[in-house]
């Protein structure tokens, strides 16, 4: 494991390029469907200015 | 029969345009879509960090080709993705076609930009520096990644949609003599950045099992872009038709 981990002696090149790549991954989804459920919400609220008290949750909008 | 079928292909083809079934038709894709994603990336990751044998030249430091080739790969895909529609919304004036375009744009940035970080993580230890202003790959790949900044700032300025929808369509359109650019860097201007090694006619200089986890690869970041994109662009169609009645029927269902 502890082998595995050492990537022949390229640990920081190897493991800093797939952590990066995760990171770019996660931050693409979140934006994705934050402007998805951005759009949902402002439209919600700009059709009809009175129901803005009542906000709709990101579970019943995906 | 094939009267039937091009009559369908046709309707099929107008219904691309229309924003409901758009809309809908990239909300029943997205989860298939992130599902056969996810289940790529583990099995290419994993194939490619373990099943793979080190190179006999860079031992296991060559492990970052299976997060380098698939972005620097989508970003171009997702580049002629964007340009193509673009140009498709400019000519036939089909607004669905540059809803596709911007969508595609922040999302292309962001695998180009990865490209060029995994590549400078990658060279530090092979070519021993980060980056190299002389290198005819890099600097085009740079220059991709601020067509997609340029794209996306320039609509930024037109406060008028379909202003921006036209003129920033020329400006993708222009930018896409660059991909070739990129493609071909490395065979017209041999210098720091390698050859090909899989996109070549012949033979690809990469054996099988080193091959395969990063063919994986390209098809799960293809299918994550394809995911996003359908996310991104039911996002696009919304602040497009705000106030059409589908919405406002859309949002009376999941809001009651």
């Amino acid at each position: 494991m502890s082998e595995f981990l050492q990537m022949g002696g390229y640990a920081a090149y190897v493991w800093s390029a797939y952590g990066i790549t995760l990171i770019v991954l996660v931050v693409n989804i979140w934006a994705a469907f934050r402007s998805h459920t951005g759009a949902l919400v402002r439209i919600h609220h700009e059709n009809r200015p009175e129901r803005s008290g009542r906000q709709p949750t990101v579970r019943q909008i995906t | 029969m094939t009267v039937t079928l091009r009559v369908r292909f046709v309707r099929w083809f107008h219904q691309l345009a229309s924003p409901p079934y758009v809309y809908r038709l990239a909300g029943q894709l997205a989860p298939w879509f992130a599902v056969t994603a996810g289940l790529l990336l583990l099995t290419g990751t994993y194939g490619g960090l373990v099943l793979a044998p080190a190179d006999y030249l860079q031992g296991d430091g060559f492990r970052i080709i299976y997060v380098h080739v698939p972005s620097a790969y989508l970003s171009m895909l997702a580049y002629i993705i964007m340009a193509t529609s673009a140009v498709v919304g400019f000519i036939w004036r089909i607004k669905m076609a540059h809803g596709l375009a911007v969508s595609a744009a922040p999302l292309g940035a962001s695998f180009t930009l990865l490209a060029l970080v995994t590549g400078g993580i990658w060279g530090k230890p092979m070519w021993g520096t980060y980056w190299q202003w002389a290198d005819a790959r890099l600097i085009s790949e740079l220059l991709l990644l601020f067509l997609f900044a340029g794209y996306m700032v320039l609509r930024a300025s037109f406060d008028d949609r379909e202003k921006a929808d036209r003129v920033s369509a020329i400006l993708a359109a222009v930018g896409v003599i660059n991909i070739p650019i990129i493609h071909y860097s490395v065979e017209w201007w041999s210098t720091l950045h390698q050859g090909p090694t899989i996109a070549k006619l012949d033979q690809p200089s990469i054996t099988m099992d080193m091959l395969s986890p990063l063919l994986v690869m390209i098809l799960g970041f293809t299918i994550f872009f394809a995911w996003l994109l359908c996310k991104r662009l039911q996002g696009e169609i919304l602040n497009r038709e705000g106030h059409a009645r589908w919405v406002e029927k859309l949002l009376e269902e999941i809001t009651r």
